[in-house]
């Protein structure tokens, strides 16, 4: 009861919050809420199965890509979830043979896949637009009415996805499933005897987390109006998993701050130092080193056990 | 769409607005907000590559930037107002870009926003520079300005695009280099621009592409496919960008060598910032390039443009004066210096006050047509097309000779002209 | 290339190996390695084989110098824990890209060979400097192999490698082998970089692509398997040769990339891994 009531105080501040913030951070904070979205389904497959991939990329770009290119015939409305079920498609098929590997084997496996994904995408030039991409039509982008080009539709667009993903990631992880799913990052031979397919659940935990990721895709086409092989390379396969770990991994708001905590980190360091990659490597560092299990999970070490 | 379109709503930002110039009003009287209006200084915002794979660039395009930001300051500012750029860097990253952009225009109110280069960081940040309705010009040498894939916001004053530039290279080279043509290009969005533009251009100086070499973007060794190249071509075009083309300027003379070659022609985007005395490259003497301004300064150089060399602290040689290893990136900068110059000339002539005029102030760029050369164009004069948002100017062909660069051929403005593929005048704000 | 990439990737397997840390920094290590031998070089009188020789000493050591040390104030604190290490060298590899940046530069900046040699065959010319290149790295990896199977530092190396515990408590000073292994790691991808670096530049971002083909050939060749890892170097630098010469020079990476991951799904353990 009491992580259900932080949740939906989350949400509601963010809701509260749109009163008050400048124009700059406005739009912003739709941004990390949108990416927040990728980052949790990032956490689902790596904080909660124990899956590490370095291939995210590729269900976000799928997403991305299946919406940007759907909405240049169909409606936004219908090539949202377009988006979204190609993100989950993706990581079903790269799930169907990853999943045969494991550990570091898994993670090299799936970053193949993503840089064979990028290199596609750059091969159809034509289509694709190639290493350039291409933008999204502002008629394009109404969602049933509602002008995502514009900074109020566009915010309220990434909470009420944001706020739906995150209470969904709630009901997951305090799922049957979800303790299956910590049960095989924790020790999957035992879980194995006790009955449960590894297989399977991991397959089911991949697939949802390329559901997020695609959907995080999609909106992220349709409210910032740009469509780019950059989004669909390695570094976009890294950065969610930093996020996580920087929020915490295996906790449900991690993510969200991992990826807030980042932007504003980059962002900051940016206008004090011409070398923010320095500060960026820094904090990382500092962070492994005084808080590994990130914020969330620091938190919850230190007495708010309760934080799901 | 009417003018006041706007602010026609009053959004939340609006009334946050309204209510802090109700303050203003209130403590300093209506006059006293006038003066602070008129005399403060314009803010312009620039995109800057300084970190990722623009960063040889970027560096370059940020020295070009401050000293004719000194020379404008010196020359009195613009309407009378002192100038002020804030760089703010992207990464070369299309979504850094556009939070650049945002960042530049709402959080520190810039008029006007310019600089980028790389095709990508510019297409990923037109869309918001158009949703949040400021002045975007880029120098970039992209066709996405003029192909009518952006918006009404983002203009390319500065430098000629890359259809232009290559479609005005066709008849020099099918006519003095000869007729049958291998590309090799890299094969992504900018080599794609080359292929389709430059093997049409040949065609219809009645020559001939026998053969396209497109080279995957990750590829870091280029000797394996040279053996492609037809053994019958007469001439070799190549472009290629990135860390890795010195190698593959380096592969290519060591797969040539003394042997037999082809004609030679290459962009110089090959070479930015890269010595040609370097080790290796001593296989292109007597081979050719284009170049959008001379790097070594030619014996006819204007006066204008000495200025502008000594200005930014380039030497004869298109180096640096500090260090003669640091090389310019002399082919492009120069539209940061003239894009500058083009939002002076804009301002004054919009009567530009504040950031509720920048619609005004695209209007004027758009009704822009001749730039005469000068101190404010050091590369030439142009020609700027208000519908497409795209300037052209001539274009040079130099030959190796000793590690020097010498012009051997001007291109005229028409050379890379072709018909309008969009009309932003059209379009709303 | 596979010669080089050989010597890059063994470096990575050995960390990999004996320290079972995933090392993103690796390639920033052979990054380091050109620049280094970019300044050294270039402060180097005389002709350019000693430069280069000079580069091909102090080069490797001082990026081992780099990495041993990042093995002391980082990594061995965090008890080499996997995911910790991953997260400590992906943060490593943003400050050594950035201080390449500042200290170095954005450009691009070739180093001289040690000398000329170009071989003209009738129909095309080949680089001499390529095939002593070729033979540069096949000896020191047989001087890597040497230590690793007859010397006693390879011995140690292995027993730290199998069993942890029962080499500490045979006296071995684990934290001592972790640092000379993971400066050793970084040194051999400085070497493999001093070599290249005459035919490719010294360029900050360069660290990027090697990773990524190191990577993709430790796994193949079978993690800490250095016989394996040589193989698999061989067998990637044709394979996407011979793929490029049927297909569009791209759809050959695509393919290429495809059936090294397929490589991995159906083979696991890799082509010379001991079977997990």
């Amino acid at each position: 009861m009491k992580a259900l009531a932080l949740h939906l105080a989350l949400i509601g501040a963010l809701l509260a919050v749109q009163v008050v913030l400048p124009p700059y951070h406005y739009t912003n904070v739709a941004r990390v809420m949108v990416l927040a979205v990728y980052a949790m389904g990032y956490n689902i497959a790596f904080g909660y199965t124990g899956l590490l991939s370095l291939g995210h990329a590729l269900f976000f770009a799928a997403g991305m890509y299946a919406t940007g290119l759907a909405v240049h015939s169909a409606p936004a409305l219908l090539a949202l979830p377009l988006g979204m079920l190609a993100g989950a498609a993706m990581a079903l098929a790269v799930g169907l043979l990853a999943l045969r590997t494991a550990g570091v084997a898994f993670m090299i496996v799936t970053l193949m896949f993503a840089q064979a994904g990028y290199l596609t995408i750059l091969y159809y030039g034509p289509v694709t637009g190639g290493d350039e991409g291409f933008v999204l039509a502002r008629e394009a982008r109404m969602l049933a009415g509602l002008d995502l080009s514009a900074d109020g539709p566009r915010y309220l667009t990434a909470l009420a996805i944001f706020g739906v993903a995150l209470l969904a990631n709630l009901a997951l992880v305090r799922s049957g499933f979800g303790r299956v799913m910590v049960a095989m990052r924790e020790n999957e031979e035992r879980s194995r005897m006790l009955g449960y397919d590894p297989f399977r659940t991991k397959l089911i935990a991949l697939t949802l987390s390329g559901l997020y990721s695609g959907t995080a895709g999609a909106a992220y086409a349709l409210m910032f109006g740009y469509v780019g092989a950059s989004f669909a390379a390695i570094q976009y396969s890294i950065l969610p998993l930093l996020w996580v770990l920087l929020g915490g991994a295996g906790t449900v708001l991690g993510p969200f701050f991992g990826a807030l905590l980042m932007f504003y980190l980059i962002d900051l360091s940016s206008s004090v130092t011409d070398a923010s990659n320095l500060v960026v490597g820094v904090a990382l560092l500092v962070l492994v080193l005084f808080a590994p299990k990130g914020i969330l999970g620091t938190i919850r070490e230190r007495g708010a056990r309760w934080l799901p | 769409m009417k003018p006041q379109m706007i602010n026609a709503t009053p959004s939340r930002r609006s009334v946050l607005k309204g209510l802090t110039a109700g303050g203003a009003l209130a403590v300093g009287g209506f006059p006293g907000f006038l003066q602070a209006q008129s005399s403060a200084p314009i803010k312009l915002g620039f995109q800057l590559h300084r970190t990722g794979i623009g960063a040889a660039y970027g560096r370059w395009y940020e020295r070009t930037t401050q000293a004719a930001l000194k020379r404008l300051n010196e020359a009195g500012g613009i309407n009378g107002r002192p100038v002020e750029v804030i760089f703010e860097d992207d990464g070369t990253d299309p979504k850094r870009g556009s939070e650049v952009v945002e960042k530049l225009a709402s959080q520190h109110g810039c008029d006007a926003i310019f600089g980028p280069l790389f095709s990508h960081v510019v297409i990923g940040s037109a869309p918001r520079a158009g949703e949040l309705k400021v002045p975007y010009l880029v120098c970039s040498e992209g066709f996405h300005v003029a192909s009518g894939m952006l918006n009404r916001w983002t203009l390319q004053p500065g430098i000629t695009d890359v259809r232009a530039q290559v479609t005005a290279m066709a008849p020099w080279v099918t006519q003095t280099l000869g007729k049958k043509v291998t590309m090799v290009f890299p094969d992504y969005a900018f080599g794609h621009d080359h292929r389709d533009f430059f093997t049409a251009a040949v065609e219809a100086q009645g020559g001939e592409v026998i053969a396209q070499l497109a080279i995957p973007p990750t590829e870091t060794s280029f000797t394996r496919y040279f053996p492609r190249i037809p053994a019958e071509t007469e001439v070799l075009y190549h472009v290629m960008v990135g860390p890795a083309v010195l190698t593959f300027v380096k592969e290519l003379g060591e797969f040539y060598g003394s042997g037999e070659k082809p004609q030679i022609f290459g962009f110089i985007d090959s070479l930015e910032a890269v010595d040609l005395a370097s080790p290796g490259l001593e296989f292109l003497e007597g081979t050719h390039f284009w170049e959008g301004q001379c790097r070594t300064q030619q014996p006819d150089a204007t006066e204008a443009e000495i200025a502008y060399r000594a200005a930014v602290g380039v030497d004869a040689n298109g180096a640096s004066v500090a260090d003669p290893k640091d090389i310019s990136t002399y082919s492009h900068m120069f539209s940061c210096w003239e894009t500058l110059f083009i939002l002076k000339a804009g301002m004054e002539a919009a009567g530009y006050q504040s950031t509720a005029d920048r619609k005004k102030l695209v209007e004027a760029i758009e009704a822009m047509t001749t730039m005469s050369a000068g101190t404010e164009h050091p590369q030439g004069d142009k020609r700027f097309n208000g519908k497409t948002h795209q300037v052209f100017g001539h274009q040079f062909i130099s030959r190796v000779e000793g590690g020097k660069l010498i012009r051997v051929h001007t291109t005229s403005l028409e050379d890379g002209m072709y018909d309008d593929m969009v009309d932003y005048t059209t379009q709303s704000f | 290339m596979a010669a080089v990439l050989a010597l890059t990737a063994v470096g990575l397997s050995l960390v990999f190996g004996v320290m079972r840390v995933v090392n993103v920094a690796h390639g920033e290590f052979f990054m380091l390695g050109a620049v280094a031998a970019w300044f050294v070089t270039s402060w180097m009188p005389g002709p350019p084989w000693l430069g280069f020789v000079a580069t091909l000493l102090l080069a490797p050591l001082a990026v081992a110098a780099v990495a041993a040390l990042a093995d002391r104030l980082v990594l061995k604190r965090l008890n080499y824990d996997p995911e910790a290490t991953i997260v400590a060298t992906i943060g490593l590899l943003y400050i050594l890209q950035q201080a390449a940046l500042s200290l170095y530069g954005p450009d691009a900046r070739p180093v001289p060979a040690p000398f000329e040699l170009r071989l003209q065959l009738p129909w095309f010319g080949y680089s001499g400097y390529k095939l002593f290149v070729v033979a540069a790295a096949g000896l020191v990896l047989l001087a890597v192999w040497l230590i690793m199977t007859r010397s006693r530092i390879g011995l140690v190396m292995r027993a730290t490698q199998i069993d942890r515990p029962t080499a500490q408590a045979f006296g071995i000073d684990v934290d001592r082998v972790y640092a000379g292994v993971f400066a050793m790691g970084a040194g051999l991808a400085a070497i493999a970089a001093v070599l290249i670096v005459p035919i490719q530049q010294a360029h900050y971002l360069m660290g990027g692509d090697p990773l990524l083909l190191s990577f993709i050939v430790v796994i193949i060749g079978g993690l800490g398997s250095l016989r394996g890892t040589l193989v698999a170097a061989l067998l990637i630098g044709l394979s996407d040769g011979v793929i490029s010469v049927f297909y569009a020079p791209t759809l050959a990476k695509i393919l290429a990339t495809l059936f090294v991951a397929l490589v991995l799904v159906f083979r696991p353990q890799g082509l010379f891994g001991a079977k997990a």
